[in-house]
């Protein structure tokens, strides 16, 4: 996306610069009912998005509420929230947590997805298609409190269905819900859970894209489903797989702040305290302040310079394919 | 024919693992729904496994809806979602509609405006404290205010906006037609479409809103649907002694789980349509 610049520019009449001062203000006042339409979603995005853009100062300086975010002196050295975190023994478990959890995510993520959109793909009875679809999608819409409840009927150690059935076959009850052996996977199950059929919408409509004639070519030439499935379908959404798993690295640091909060408890923080949860939990509940501001601004810069070199990523393979 | 046949086995193995997964999305959500309403003795006597319920109460509803936090929520819910949605829509209709006029002198600027939050934030403290100071800690509007527009929803609405016939507009202008009438007379009634998208999910977004009031609200009385089931669901974490106390818990928790989920459940099915066109919109923009 360069920009066009001429060789040689036209030789262009100077105004002066009164009358280009009205030339414009004439221009904007031309288009005065639009930038009135956008003032209130200006305001909004100002005070809102942009005024805590600024209120991460607070990450270099010793938060005081009474003097507020300006008058809170400096600290010294500059860095000394971001130090105080990397020496902590925080610093190691929260990172492992979450790029573990977010990996963990991002491969469990991608692949039952695409699965799933291959065989709705295959299937030729609609009724059957269309009742799977609006099934599988639904879970995307409850939200993490819901799918809290239904996890702790089906999995609480007292009480739910699963050590239910253990206990009668004779078993010994597992808390599945508190243990740190057991509660990365209840959250990675959730979430495919969650976003199974929602996240098997986009594969599908790339297939629907694919061009059919190769279909009839290859039926021709008595390719079997399973050969056309691998031959055409998948090498036709390849370049949306690439797309989209790089998207998601650039969202790494995101190992999903509402789930992991919703679902947590004390007992399991070794395994799945990640580094929103402690910012919440620091900034928010212990009120210090400006370590929890270090620690989320390390985790902001890290996430844009990743999500902008997978964007980037993203774009040069995507020459060509779209 | 050996074709015929193995395409029959292969089909039947499709349908076989779709009704499967249809099965996995439904089945836990049924089981909460027959676990709510089951007299708590048949669950133990059934070792706790009820989809069809020979028995039905509805004790727990009842209990619920009088003796508790639900119905104070559930307003406090229904009051967030149709404010919430309007203000939403309106604030982001108001800045896409301007943003798709492609001659607006500063267009790039505020486009980029927007852009850039979605790849930055100043996080979660600073954002805490700018509600703080604006006086909106404890009051419904710290659920409504700090998210009231969704950068994405912007960009989706202004890519529709986009691809409305020119011709209209101009001849609306000739006509003499100021800019709001426009967009409230013509653009408005034409994109009924985007807006539901849109609004929906603004509405669902709403509707299962919790991080905000964890954040930013203390009052109880204030509390949304929820942040209260969530409170109900953590009663019973302490292991209890006997399972007899522990069953009017279950059936309880799980009748606040249904209260809470419902309305999304039954109207989602009416509306799937334009949820999976949101989702196609937005990742064609993104």
């Amino acid at each position: 996306m360069e920009a066009n610049h001429s060789l040689t520019p036209a030789p262009r009449i100077r105004p002066s610069p009164r009358s280009k001062l009205i030339m414009i203000l004439t221009l904007l006042w031309r288009f005065k009912a639009f930038y009135i339409m956008l003032l209130p979603g200006v305001i909004y995005f100002i005070i809102f998005r942009y005024f805590p853009m600024y209120g991460v100062i607070i990450a270099f300086k010793d938060f005081a509420i009474l003097d507020g975010i300006t008058g809170s002196s400096w600290v010294n050295p500059w860095y000394k929230h971001f130090q105080d975190f990397y020496e902590s023994p925080y610093f190691s478990q929260l990172l492992t947590n979450t790029l573990l959890i977010s990996l963990y995510k991002l491969i469990w993520g991608t692949l039952p997805p695409i699965v799933l959109a291959v065989l709705l793909n295959e299937c030729r009875v609609r009724w059957l298609k269309s009742i799977v679809q609006t099934l599988t999608y639904m879970p995307h819409f409850l939200s993490w409190v819901i799918i809290f409840g239904i996890l702790l009927t089906l999995f609480s150690q007292n009480g739910g269905l699963i050590n239910r059935w253990i206990v009668e076959a004779g078993g010994t009850s597992i808390p599945f819900l508190t243990s740190t052996d057991y509660f990365r996977s209840i959250l990675v199950g959730s979430e495919v859970w969650q976003n199974l059929g929602w996240g098997a919408i986009i594969y599908l409509a790339a297939m629907a894209g694919i061009d059919p004639t190769l279909y009839e070519a290859a039926k021709v030439d008595g390719a079997s489903r399973l050969r056309m499935i691998w031959h055409i379908t998948l090498p036709g959404i390849r370049s949306i797989i690439v797309l989209l798993f790089v998207l998601k690295l650039g969202h790494l640091l995101d190992a999903g702040f509402d789930q992991i909060y919703i679902l947590y408890n004390i007992q399991v923080y070794p395994v799945a305290d990640i580094i929103d949860t402690w910012v919440y939990r620091t900034g928010l509940q212990q009120l210090n302040f400006s370590l929890a501001s270090a620690v989320g601004l390390f985790k902001s810069v890290i996430g844009l310079i990743l999500v902008l070199g997978a964007n980037r990523v993203a774009k040069k393979w995507g020459e060509g394919i779209w | 024919m050996v074709r015929g046949l193995d395409d029959k086995i292969f089909n039947t193995i499709i349908y076989i693992i779709l009704g499967l997964c249809g099965l996995a999305a439904v089945l836990p959500i049924l089981y909460v729904v027959s676990v709510s309403i089951t007299p708590f003795g048949e669950v133990l006597r059934n070792g706790g496994f009820i989809l069809f319920p020979r028995e039905i109460t509805f004790s727990a509803y009842r209990t619920l809806l009088t003796e508790s936090n639900i119905p104070k929520a559930f307003q406090i819910t229904v009051l967030i979602t149709v404010i919430g949605t309007t203000v939403n829509l309106v604030l982001t209709g108001l800045m896409a509609y301007p943003l798709s006029r492609r001659n607006l002198p500063g267009r790039n600027f505020f486009l980029l405006m927007i852009v850039f939050t979605l790849l930055f934030s100043g996080g979660l403290i600073p954002t805490y404290l700018v509600v703080k100071s604006m006086g909106l800690l404890d009051s419904i509007w710290a659920m409504i205010l700090p998210n009231a527009v969704w950068s994405f929803n912007v960009l989706i609405m202004k890519s529709f906006f986009e691809g409305l016939p020119e011709e209209l507009f101009e001849s609306a202008r000739m006509d003499g037609a100021k800019e709001f009438r426009i967009l409230l007379q013509i653009v408005a009634p034409l994109s009924v479409p985007v807006l539901l998208t849109v609004g929906l999910f603004y509405l669902v977004g709403h509707w299962n809103e919790f991080f905000q009031a964890i954040f930013y609200v203390t009052d109880r009385t204030l509390y949304p649907l929820q942040v209260v089931v969530r409170e109900i669901l953590m009663q019973s974490q302490q292991p209890l002694e006997n399972a007899e106390n522990m069953m009017p818990t279950q059936t309880m928790q799980m009748a606040s789980v249904m209260i809470a989920s419902l309305p999304v459940i039954v109207i989602y099915p009416f509306l799937q349509k334009h949820f999976t066109k949101g989702m196609l919109l937005g990742s064609i923009k993104g």
